[in-house]
């Protein structure tokens, strides 16, 4: 099948790529964008470990054909960090309050994260809970995850942390 | 797990979209969220030589009220929904079907249509469909028709629908004073109902005056529970009445036996979710 040529912006900068059809979306961000922080892990939209945020929303990427991002706005985990690598609060927060053990998860769970507080800054425990149901941890039982994330949208929100370090 | 291959079209007309899917026949798929037919060519259960994707067309991401109803159109996902102030005041039977399908990046990709024309028993919004008494609008290309959503469903992955047609949006009738709810079992956040109730009914003085109940999962098709419903009108929910009406329930089950449960055990959990959602929609009957 004849190869396509798709134009996106990944992390701020226009990318584009020659695609077969039926190329999933996380396949040609880790192997034609060599953008390889985006993880593969079910493949099967269960585990969310290839979630990145794609036009506003968080999607998992192993169920998206590369065509179908033609023209989208993509933030993954490499969009995170500034250009002189201090990390994003969250990927602070996860590193401070020990959100990862082996790590796989994680670029999925801080973009997901993300989306969500872009959405509802001010995030009750069960808000979180509720959203990052998609996203698998196998590590953590989750209590260090949440923590995280309630410690950046504390210091996001300037507000205290002492109570979401305890 | 790379699909087969296949031929990619974006039509940005509904009638484009038809004549492609007439040109290629059936070996031609319609696309929409994808989070049903993507993992089914994953695993090569399906593999069309063509994809229709119907992002593009505007016509069918329409969200609007009209004398007869909401029309939401086919591809307006479960998240859009979620985020309907329209939706959740004249059709809150959807927004709690929605808040309990998969996990927030499906439903940001998941589709009404794509949920309700599929066909897949598993789907939640079949069963709140025809417990509503919606119409799904059909384009094919012999026309414009109307199908009824407790006339739709003939088998696990089959449908009224015929080849090349689509459902284009679904009319949901809005009914003032209606009491709804919808009790899903799951196993676990992304799993399919081991059994799902959905019921909307009113009520006069504590006496319900119209009942209608859609099971979900516990059949090759979403079903319609006429006989059970009808048993509970004129009744005032009674421990009695709602006891004769999850057994009339029960008897029209015919769940699968598979890691969700033996089929007696989802049989039964149909009859109890179904009790649970009788008793949600009175309290919030007005």
């Amino acid at each position: 099948m004849a190869k396509i040529n798709v134009t996106m912006t990944v992390n701020g900068e226009e990318v584009s790529g020659l695609a077969e059809p039926r190329t999933l979306l996380v396949h040609f961000i880790r192997e034609t964008l060599n953008l390889t922080g985006t993880h593969i892990g079910c493949e099967t939209s269960h585990c969310g470990a290839c979630t990145i945020d794609l036009d506003g929303v968080s999607v998992k990427s192993c169920t998206r054909f590369a065509v179908q991002a033609e023209g989208a706005q993509i933030r993954t985990i490499e969009g995170m960090a500034e250009a002189n690598g201090t990390l994003h609060q969250l990927q602070e927060s996860f590193r401070q309050m020990h959100g990862l053990q082996c790590g796989y998860c994680t670029p999925g769970m801080i973009l997901r994260a993300w989306r969500l507080l872009q959405e509802n800054p001010h995030p009750s425990e069960d808000d979180i809970r509720q959203g990052i149901a998609g996203n698998l941890c196998r590590c953590t039982g989750y209590q260090n995850i949440v923590k995280a994330i309630q410690h950046a949208a504390a210091t996001l929100n300037g507000e205290t942390i002492a109570e979401a370090a305890q | 797990m790379i699909p087969g291959a296949f031929e990619y079209l974006r039509p940005k007309t509904l009638s484009d979209a038809i004549a492609m899917l007439a040109t290629h026949g059936d070996e031609a798929r319609p696309l929409a969220g994808g989070h049903s037919l993507i993992p089914m060519m994953k695993q090569r259960l399906a593999s069309p030589s063509h994809l229709v994707d119907l992002a593009a067309i505007a016509d069918l991401a329409v969200l609007r009220e009209e004398p007869d109803g909401l029309v939401i159109g086919a591809m307006v996902t479960q998240r859009a929904l979620l985020g309907s102030a329209l939706v959740q005041v004249k059709a809150p039977l959807l927004i709690e079907a929605a808040q309990q399908i998969a996990d927030p990046q499906i439903r940001a990709l998941g589709t009404l249509g794509g949920n309700v024309a599929n066909g897949d028993p598993g789907n939640d919004m079949p069963a709140v469909m025809m417990c509503l008494d919606a119409t799904y609008m059909v384009q094919g290309p012999k026309g414009a028709r109307q199908i009824k959503a407790r006339e739709f469903y003939r088998g696990a992955y089959d449908t009224a629908l015929a080849a090349g047609e689509i459902v284009t949006a679904i009319q949901v009738p809005v009914v003032a004073g209606q009491g709804v709810a919808y009790e899903k079992l799951k196993r676990k956040v992304g799993d399919y109902a081991v059994a799902a109730a959905a019921v909307a009914l009113t009520l006069r003085s504590g006496e319900v005056t119209s009942c209608a109940i859609g099971l979900t999962n516990v059949a090759p098709t979403p079903l319609w529970a006429k006989d059970a419903a009808a048993l509970l009108v004129g009744t005032r929910l009674e421990a009695d009445a709602v006891k004769k009406a999850v057994a009339a329930a029960e008897a029209i089950t015919d769940p699968a036996a598979d890691g969700r449960g033996p089929a007696d055990y989802r049989r039964k959990m149909a009859g109890i979710m179904l009790a649970r959602a009788l008793a949600r929609a009175q309290q919030r009957a007005a």
